[in-house]
């Protein structure tokens, strides 16, 4: 396929010095090309066209240096199944490589701090391997703040080594233009444990995948997210929660908030294997309309193979309470006000799971400023 | 005259409840209105606090001289009307000093007044808390979420403390609690009481105005005022029940 992108990615190939490195960006590529962007006759992208992204000139800036060399971390890199979806294998072609490992049984006292912003109509391709070794412990923060209409297409990965514990904190808050596609790939070692929460506030349309995957036993797992749209937004979580192994669990709580007329999508596979057995997996969805246009679809799949197991799932989608709406006014607080702090107690339990507290900070103020005159807590 | 409803007729999907209602109440006088189940209590309540499911079929309700029934629910809390709920409403993910906090500050707001700081709002609620008696612990807790029965109406004293209302109706202040709550709660409306504020105290039973002693007592049947006096007639009714006022008239 003949896409904006080949002519291009010649050019673009040009400043890869490494032989490994032009040989798989070209296998990439020609996956891409094969490949294609995913459409709405793929059943993992039914409510999510992609379109509007695909149809635009989007412009490549020319590799420069890797942060990471690719040489020395050719092993690391290669481990990815790129070929899942077009956006993967285009990551992977154009990918601005960083590696970070965070050494054995040490701790970070700072957070590994990933921040990304495609300027307008640029694409950017970043592709992070964390590695986080036996007994380690870090924080992720990784944002995306794009100012204008660009396109970034991430791929994160995660390997949290045996014992290791790794939190990680994903806030989308691009300009209401832009595009954000983004898959975040996880293995947990035995022992480990791995606490993501994953908000997405910006953005025409963002698709985030997380695959996530229990390679050992004893493992712990947070998958938690919040989105919130309004206007004309777009927003599609896909998660993959993926028990191989026995003995360990996961909990999932998404919460979406949707105004005018947004759109979300949730899809969350949790799968128990046959072996698997000793698994706690809990995942819910909920979803909290602000309008009578805007929408969600939402679909929360366990696959049990396997008859030792504490499961649970499910969804929601509804409206605020009137009764609660009702209280707040009988104490003086306007409607605008009422309602965007029933909405702040809806997403909180995901809000204060964060630790860190400028990100929380600003999280506040963005959820409780949703809708017209701004308040402080 | 703070508060005069004037033949109130109002219901709930079409169905009549209050009809004819007459009330007048001035600053510094605490009045109970007293009456069976289903007699309209909670339905007054309300219908002066604005719910949007009751309907206001004929009448007036003017509140210092203005017509209440035209101002939005907020507005006329702004303007100094307050409802303790007969069933507070839990409020998950809000905490109980913020939403106090936003509430206070909307009121200064209205009035022209400053607005408090987290700060500066922490100590002004701590000294509230202590007219309730009240653990500042809860002031960390989502608004009435996990709270006991005892514990949701002592949070909507504290309310009352907070905002200090012109008008205070409250509804069923005294239904759940033990004794010793009771007394807590009663103590507090009574630290509240001043000759520039009203109470309107909503109640079944008696035992309540042991405690709070109105200057006034009206007995609702069947949504309308039946009889009316002083705080005698809490006791007589007491003693007598209230087959002894139903189908009576003033
Ligand atoms: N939401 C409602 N829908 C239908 N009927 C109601 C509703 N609320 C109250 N009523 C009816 O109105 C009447 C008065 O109720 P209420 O004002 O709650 O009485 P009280 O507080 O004195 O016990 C009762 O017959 C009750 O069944
Ligand atoms: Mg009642």
């Amino acid at each position: 396929m003949e896409t904006s992108f080949t002519e291009q990615f010649r050019q673009f190939i040009e400043g890869e010095k490494s032989a490994g490195g032009r040989e798989l960006r070209e296998k990439a590529f020609a996956v891409f090309a094969a490949l294609g962007f995913p459409t709405p006759n793929d059943e993992d992208w039914k409510y999510t066209n992609v379109a509007p992204l695909s149809r635009e000139p989007w412009v490549v800036p020319p590799l420069m240096l890797s942060p990471s060399d690719f040489d020395r971390n050719e092993d690391r890199i290669a481990g990815f199944d790129f070929g899942r979806n077009g956006f993967t294998a285009l990551n992977m072609a154009f990918a601005c490589f960083s590696i970070h490992v965070i050494p054995k049984d040490m701790a970070f006292a700072e957070p590994i701090k990933l921040e990304y912003s495609a300027a307008n109509r640029m694409m950017t391709s970043p592709h992070v391997v964390i590695i986080a070794e036996a007994g380690s412990k870090a924080t992720i923060v990784e944002s995306y703040h794009a100012s204008s209409s660009g396109f970034t297409n991430a791929v994160t990965r995660v390997m949290v080594g045996d014992n290791a514990n790794i939190t990680h904190y994903r806030v989308q808050r691009n300009a209401p233009d832009a595009f954000n596609i983004g898959t975040t790939d996880v293995t947990l070692g035995a022992g480990s444990s791995y606490d993501s929460t994953n908000i997405n506030l910006g953005g025409r349309l963002s698709r985030h995948d997380i695959d996530l995957k229990f390679t050992a036993e004893g493992g712990e797992a947070w998958v938690d997210g919040l989105y919130m749209l309004g206007g004309n937004q777009h927003h599609d979580t896909h998660s993959i929660i993926d028990h191989t192994v026995p003995n360990c669990n996961s909990h999932q709580t998404y919460k979406g908030v949707l105004n005018d007329n947004s759109r979300g999508v949730f899809n969350g596979k949790v799968f128990v294997r046959e072996n698997a057995h000793g698994t706690d997996a809990q995942q819910s969805n909920k979803n909290l309309l602000l309008s009578n246009d805007a929408r969600v679809d939402t679909k929360p799949q366990l696959e049990i193979f396997n008859d030792d197991v504490k499961c649970s799932h499910g969804a929601t989608v509804g409206q605020l309470e009137e009764e609660q709406l009702f209280y707040l006014l009988t104490r003086g607080l306007p409607e605008v006000l009422a309602k965007n702090l029933l909405t702040y107690g809806f997403a909180e339990e995901v809000i204060n799971k964060i630790g860190i507290e400028s990100i929380k900070k600003e999280l506040d103020v963005a959820v409780l400023n949703r809708l017209g005159r701004p308040i402080e807590l | 005259m703070l508060l005069e409803v004037k033949d109130l007729h109002a219901g709930i999907e079409g169905k009549e409840i209050l009809k004819g209602l007459n009330l007048q109440v001035k600053k510094g006088e605490v009045h109970a209105i007293m009456g069976p189940n289903g007699s309209g209590k909670s339905t007054l309540s309300k219908v002066l606090a604005g719910h949007p499911t009751y309907e206001v079929i004929s009448g007036e309700v003017l509140f210092e001289g203005k017509n209440l029934l035209e101002l939005e629910p907020d507005e006329r809390a702004r303007e100094g009307v307050f409802m303790a709920f007969q069933y507070p409403v839990e409020v998950p993910g809000v905490s109980n000093s913020q939403f106090l906090r936003l509430a206070y500050n909307q009121k200064m707001l209205h009035h022209g007044l400053e607005e408090l700081d987290p700060l500066e709002f922490n100590d002004y609620l701590k000294e509230k808390a202590k007219i309730v008696d009240m653990d500042p612990q809860f002031f960390k807790r989502s608004v009435n979420e996990g709270f006991s029965g005892g514990e949701k109406k002592r949070n909507e004293i504290l309310q009352m403390a907070v905002l200090e209302p012109k008008l205070a109706v409250l509804d069923e202040t005294d239904s759940g609690l033990d004794i010793d709550a009771l007394r807590i709660v009663a103590e507090g409306v009574n630290k509240l009481r001043s000759s520039e504020n009203a109470i309107i105290l909503v109640t079944h039973y008696q035992r309540l105005l042991n405690y709070i002693q109105p200057d006034f007592v009206h007995v609702l049947a069947n949504g309308k005022i039946v009889k009316e006096g002083g705080k005698e007639l809490a006791l007589e009714l007491e003693e007598k029940g209230y087959d002894w006022v139903k189908g009576a008239a003033v």
